[in-house]
């Protein structure tokens, strides 16, 4: 792994910005070693993958379930596996990755600790992120309004949604404790998708995170070689 | 694998003129030796060395090229046919007088842009339109090989096919592509000359062919072989033509090609030219009269023996086989980046099948990309008019040539 100079890597950040990448995809972005071997589970039209190239010089691969991102990752020239994180993850050798990333893709699996595993055996470090449902709108929403809650960035109703297993920042919490993943890093990111750098208690973050981001690693004596 | 792509319309069966057919088989017997396309000779002192053990000299291998070569020789894209295909990919067929078998997917501005990309198509080793195959002259006896040609495998039609590469000199491709036998010639390309091959499109393919495949092709041989006609392979040399045994295998093959939805779709139970059953083995259904017409027309333009041979070829290709049983050795290290395509609806060549060998690239660490096609069309998908899969490869294609500095 050859690091940029930092002069380098802060004028690549600059102008990818200035491209319209997104400030939360940055930020995972940065959370990534340079020049590492990258799966992105639920990669959509591959724009973080293409970030983390352009950015990071990794080499970075997809599994995205809808054809037409998988077409929109090809055109970008990216490697991308047309599948299923709850089916497909198994298929992948031990330790192949240095990083598995599921995007904003773990509210919409079947089986959201079992793709959890699978990631921790797959990739010596794991990278989470996902919109946060202890964060005070939503709870709002269903507190005055008594209805699940439909925001910008949750748009689906309740019977139509690919969301179907949604948490709050201390539910997953608990999970990376069940499953024995040690947390590296917690982030959460405001409503601009900027992180709070503010020194708080756990359940104050719950409230004002609108996203959770988590870098995990696989606890001691717990799959894969090592 | 079906001839064209608007298919003719069923009636055409009934009391075909043999005269035309006659002919077209004059016409394919020309093209043997004497093909309506680019050849390139080998001669005493180049013989192909093939995996059964036998070299063999003097032999030539027949091609097409559309498009033209950039001077820095980057645009190269190899196009591999299938079972019954041949060189003639986007031009008309010299026999048939039918389009090419994949002017929708390449050409002028088509998903394999002619106009950016020197495409290369060659008539496999042990085909009957050009390259040296069981109907070509044995120069040892002058009369035609038949079965005394050596059994011919993948790995021999992908050698013969850089040796063609090397005599052109064109080092290394752009992209190797092809469908069902043609994505066995991709992978083995990529797994015998991974330093020639930038980028690889195996499509409705598989790193072996399944019990049930060699079934169906075993089917085919024994209907060829037990038609009298067929004289033990030497049919050509008494004048005789093994025609209802290879129509029957063609038909067979045929129907492996499509799948349940779309025969029904097409056909369903519809009587052909006719109000009712007539109580008789006549080809009362349009299904009947549909196949009889497919093998018919396939027995004039393609030789029996070759037939023969290049079924044979698939039900050998076993890629882990070559590497020890373990298939991810193949592949292990290679600079090649791959797109790997399957359709929903076939099942000669399943996706599952397209997924192993997704599964030894990532296993060997290699750049591999997968989209799964819904199609109904079955195998056959691959030579129709797929939208999903022509901007799946435009995509991948065009990436691969914008990454390697393609003008």
């Amino acid at each position: 792994m050859n690091a940029l100079p930092p002069d380098d890597f802060d004028t690549r950040k600059a102008s990818l910005a200035a491209a319209g990448a997104r400030p939360d995809h940055l930020m995972l972005a940065e959370m990534v070693e340079p020049g590492a071997r990258v799966l992105d589970v639920g990669c959509g039209d591959g724009s973080l993958m293409a970030l983390l190239r352009d950015l990071r010089d990794c080499d970075a691969r997809g599994v995205e379930l809808d054809r037409e991102n998988v077409n929109k990752c090809l055109a970008k020239g990216l490697a991308v596996v047309q599948g299923d994180a709850d089916t497909d993850l198994f298929d992948y050798p031990d330790d192949g990755f240095d990083y598995v990333i599921l995007s904003q893709t773990i509210q919409a699996t079947l089986r959201p600790r079992a793709v959890l595993e699978q990631m921790l055996r797959i990739g010596k470090c794991g990278i989470v992120s996902f919109h946060n449902f202890g964060y005070w709108r939503v709870r709002f929403e269903l507190l005055l309004r008594g209805r699940m809650p439909i925001t910008e960035q949750l748009p689906f109703s309740w019977y139509d949604t690919p969301n179907i297993h949604h948490c709050t920042m201390r539910d997953f919490v608990a999970l990376c404790h069940e499953v024995g993943a040690v947390m590296e890093r917690a982030v959460a990111l405001d409503a601009g998708d900027r992180p709070v750098r503010l020194p708080l208690p756990w359940w104050v973050w719950n409230m004002i995170g609108r996203q959770g981001v988590f870098l995990l690693r696989r606890g001691e004596g717990q799959g894969g070689e090592g | 694998m079906t001839d064209t792509v608007s298919q003719p319309t069923p009636e055409s069966t009934s009391g075909g003129p043999d005269g035309d057919f006659e002919t077209l088989a004059a016409l394919a017997r020309v093209q043997v030796d004497t093909p309506s396309s680019h050849v390139m000779h080998f001669g005493e002192d180049e013989p192909i060395e093939m995996d059964c053990g036998a070299s063999l000299s003097p032999w030539q291998i027949a091609y097409q090229t559309y498009g033209t070569l950039a001077p820095d020789r980057k645009n190269a894209i190899l196009i591999c046919h299938a079972l019954t295909g041949d060189q003639h990919a986007c031009n008309v067929h010299p026999v048939t007088e039918k389009p090419g078998w994949w002017r929708l997917f390449v050409g002028p501005g088509k998903a394999i842009d002619t106009d950016r990309y020197f495409v290369i198509c060659a008539n496999v080793l042990g085909g009957c339109m050009g390259t040296t195959g069981p109907a070509s002259v044995n120069p040892a006896t002058g009369k035609p090989y038949g079965v005394d040609f050596p059994l011919v495998t993948i790995r021999d039609m992908v050698r013969s096919q850089a040796m063609l590469l090397d005599k052109l000199g064109i080092d290394d491709l752009l992209c190797v592509v092809g469908g069902s036998m043609g994505g066995m010639q991709v992978l083995e390309w990529a797994a015998l000359y991974p330093e020639r091959v930038f980028s690889a499109m195996p499509i409705a393919a598989a790193t072996r062919h399944s019990a049930q495949n060699i079934a169906f092709h075993e089917v085919g041989r024994q209907a060829v072989m037990a038609d009298p006609g067929w004289a033990s392979g030497r049919y050509l040399e008494r004048g005789t033509r093994p025609r209802k045994g290879l129509a029957v295998a063609r038909m067979a093959a045929h129907v492996t090609y499509l799948s349940e939805g779309a025969l029904h779709q097409k056909f369903g139970r519809k009587l052909q030219s006719r109000a009712a059953p007539t109580f008789s083995f006549d080809a009362d259904f349009q299904i009947e009269s549909y196949l009889r017409y497919q093998g018919s027309t396939f027995v004039e333009r393609f030789d029996a023996n070759s037939y023969l041979y290049v079924t044979r070829a698939m039900d050998y290709f076993d890629l882990a086989a070559e590497y020890d049983g373990k298939l991810a050795r193949a592949f292990r290290g290679t600079p090649t980046r791959f797109c790997v395509m399957s359709f929903t609806s076939d099942w000669l060549f399943p996706t599952k099948d397209s997924r192993a060998i997704v599964r030894a690239l990532n296993a060997a660490a290699a750049s591999v990309s997968f989209v799964e096609i819904e199609s109904d069309k079955g195998h056959d998908a691959f030579l129709l008019d797929e939208p999903d899969m022509f901007s799946a490869a435009k995509g991948f294609i065009d990436a691969a040539a914008r990454d390697r500095g393609v003008a």
